[in-house]
């Protein structure tokens, strides 16, 4: 378990402090994929640097196993890090160095001979996918494969925990998605806890369980993934939201008096969404048969995060007024979210 | 070819004993020097790469102290440097002439522009790779021999090359103090007796001298770039 206490991190930029990251608490637990999300310049990455002290807080503690870090020796916190792995953005390969040879790094002085080395790394390369890429160096790698170069190396230790600083900010979201996996799969496989840093809520959709939101250096929100994307409570985890889903849209859509959001009377648009993990319910056609009114979805968008549907639609509905007021209760009553967006009003 | 060379180049056939020694003087003490500037030039650039702020061994006032030194001694010219440090070279070498007492002054003279070449050489160095092996547990020592200096090893023997070729122009003023070597032979008999033959052969071996290091550099350099 890694206990974050109260961690505050001043910088000093020519006799300016910059407050990089004010009294932080966290509690990560074995085993979970827990992510850290916040605009460029939250703190973020600093943050993350404080938990392997990388960056030493100016003032907090960090606890790992209940071994505090803060208080140790140089020598002690070196055998620390070897347990703690890290993945960069940049991935921070070393380009004199073959892939193998890259791997190989951290396993010198591990008390390992050269044929176990040789057999450690192969396995490694091999856990990443990337066996065959042994001899070539760094940057005959796309930055997908080097990012796989980075986990192998970072694993070479067999570390508890993992920390992703912006893993893949620098890649394409295919291969950010094949990342992804990858990670998952160490989490899994080998009970790995790994801490991703990210500014994009699809990586966080894709594979956190946990996340916290940060914004100037503060933690504002802290929860559940899917607590979080279905009751965001505070604006800029929302805004975060938005660039996940496509039921934004429509405000676009309606602003530029698109040809499909042209209503007749008596006509409105919903965007309906989930919020509770029971979207199993056939509820449109339930609705549309229960109050006679019909709904034309303009579009829906919903995905699967942590094993429950998460998203919504975007609907006309129309029919007389009574009736869509009845099914609007309805759908409130069953726990899915409803907000009118454009409203044709009633027929005179 | 002996008569083509006696008719070519008369006043340097006339006198090869001493042409030789010049050259070999040339070749000591840019082999001596050269090993002590190798030594404390990767040493000192390495020092102040690591003590500089943010570095992984910071230490300002060892930082300020070299980067001061280094400038000071940057800033006087050789010929003075030469003549300057005589009694430190007395106290050293137990001489101040001859190719030993040039040691001394070419070492003082190379070394500060050398530390410099490392320094910005080392500087090079992806700071995603030092964090990278700190993240990984690696020690200062290990980051300076794995990382640092394996890491930037072409631009080391880029800034050697460099170095090397200046310290050749520089043994050719070490006759100053009786150091012989190909410079003071050219002025003593090129210049001086008006022998030009002398001049010209000095430099057509000063030039092939500087480009055998120049290809074996590039060469070397070559063969540790694997960027792309």
């Amino acid at each position: 378990m890694i206990l974050i206490n109260n961690i505050s991190k001043t910088f000093e930029v020519s006799k300016k402090k910059i407050e990089a990251v004010q009294d932080v608490s966290l509690t990560i637990n074995d085993g979970e994929i827990f992510g850290i999300i916040g605009f460029s310049g939250a703190g973020k990455s600093t943050l993350v640097r404080c938990i392997n002290l990388l960056e030493r807080p100016t003032s907090g503690t960090v606890e790992i196993d209940s071994r505090e870090l803060t208080s140790l020796s140089t020598k002690e916190l070196r055998l620390v890090r070897k347990k703690i792995g890290m993945i960069f953005q940049h991935f921070n390969l070393m380009p004199s160095r073959t892939i193998f040879g890259n791997v190989a790094y951290p396993l010198r002085k591990s008390g390992l001979s050269k044929k176990e080395i040789r057999e450690k790394v192969r396995e490694l390369l091999q856990f990443v996918d990337i066996s065959e890429k042994e001899n070539a160096y760094p940057s005959q790698l796309s930055g997908g494969q080097k990012q796989r170069v980075a986990i192998a190396r970072a694993l070479a230790n067999d570390p508890k925990i993992l920390l992703c600083d912006e893993a893949t900010s620098a890649l394409d979201p295919q291969t950010t998605k094949s990342i992804l996996q990858l990670l998952k799969r160490l989490n899994e496989k080998l009970g790995i806890t790994v801490i991703i840093i990210t500014h994009e809520m699809t990586v966080v959709k894709e594979i956190c369980s946990r996340v916290a939101v940060m914004d100037r250096g503060r933690i504002v929100e802290e929860g559940e993934v899917f607590t979080i994307f279905t009751n965001p409570q505070q604006q800029i985890t929302r805004e975060f939201i938005k660039t996940t889903s496509n039921l934004q849209k429509i405000d676009a859509l309606i602003k530029a008096n698109s040809q499909v959001v042209t209503l007749n009377p008596g006509e409105i648009i919903v965007r309906l969404s989930y919020v509770q993990r029971n979207a199993s319910e056939p509820l449109i056609s339930t609705v549309s048969q229960k109050f006679d009114v019909h709904l034309n979805i303009i579009f829906a968008d919903i995905e699967i995060v942590q094993g429950a549907p998460i998203g919504g639609t975007v609907a006309i509905i129309s029919g007389e007024r009574d009736k869509i007021t009845k099914a609007i209760e309805y759908l409130i009553e069953k726990h899915v979210g409803v907000e009118v967006i454009k409203d044709a009003g009633t027929i005179e | 070819m002996q008569e083509l060379l006696n008719d070519l180049i008369p006043n340097i056939m006339s006198k090869l004993p001493a042409f030789y020694t010049a050259l070999s003087d040339t070749l000591l003490m840019m082999v001596w020097s050269g090993i002590f500037i190798l030594i404390f030039g990767l040493l000192f650039g390495i020092v102040i790469t690591v003590t500089r702020k943010g570095g992984i061994l910071e230490n300002n006032i060892i930082y300020q102290i070299l980067d001061k030194l280094i400038n000071l001694f940057r800033s006087i010219p050789f010929i003075i440097l030469l003549t300057a440090v005589m009694p430190l070279s007395r106290l050293i070498m137990g001489t101040a002439i001859n190719v030993r007492g040039a040691i001394v002054p070419l070492v003082l003279g190379t070394v500060p522009f050398f530390t410099r070449q490392i320094e910005s050489a080392l500087a090079e160095t992806d700071h995603g790779l030092i964090e990278a092996a700190l993240s990984m547990g690696s020690s200062p020592v290990e980051i300076i021999f794995r990382i640092y200096l394996r890491e930037s090893i072409a631009s080391i023997i880029r800034g050697t090359t460099i170095t090397l070729i200046s310290l050749v122009g520089l043994t050719a003023m070490a006759g100053v103090v009786g150091a012989g070597g190909l410079g003071d032979f050219a002025i003593r008999y090129g210049h001086d007796r008006n022998q030009v033959d002398v001049t010209w052969v000095t430099v057509i071996i000063l030039v092939v001298l500087v480009n055998v290091i120049q290809v074996f550099g590039g060469l070397f350099v070559k063969k540790n770039t694997h960027k792309t």
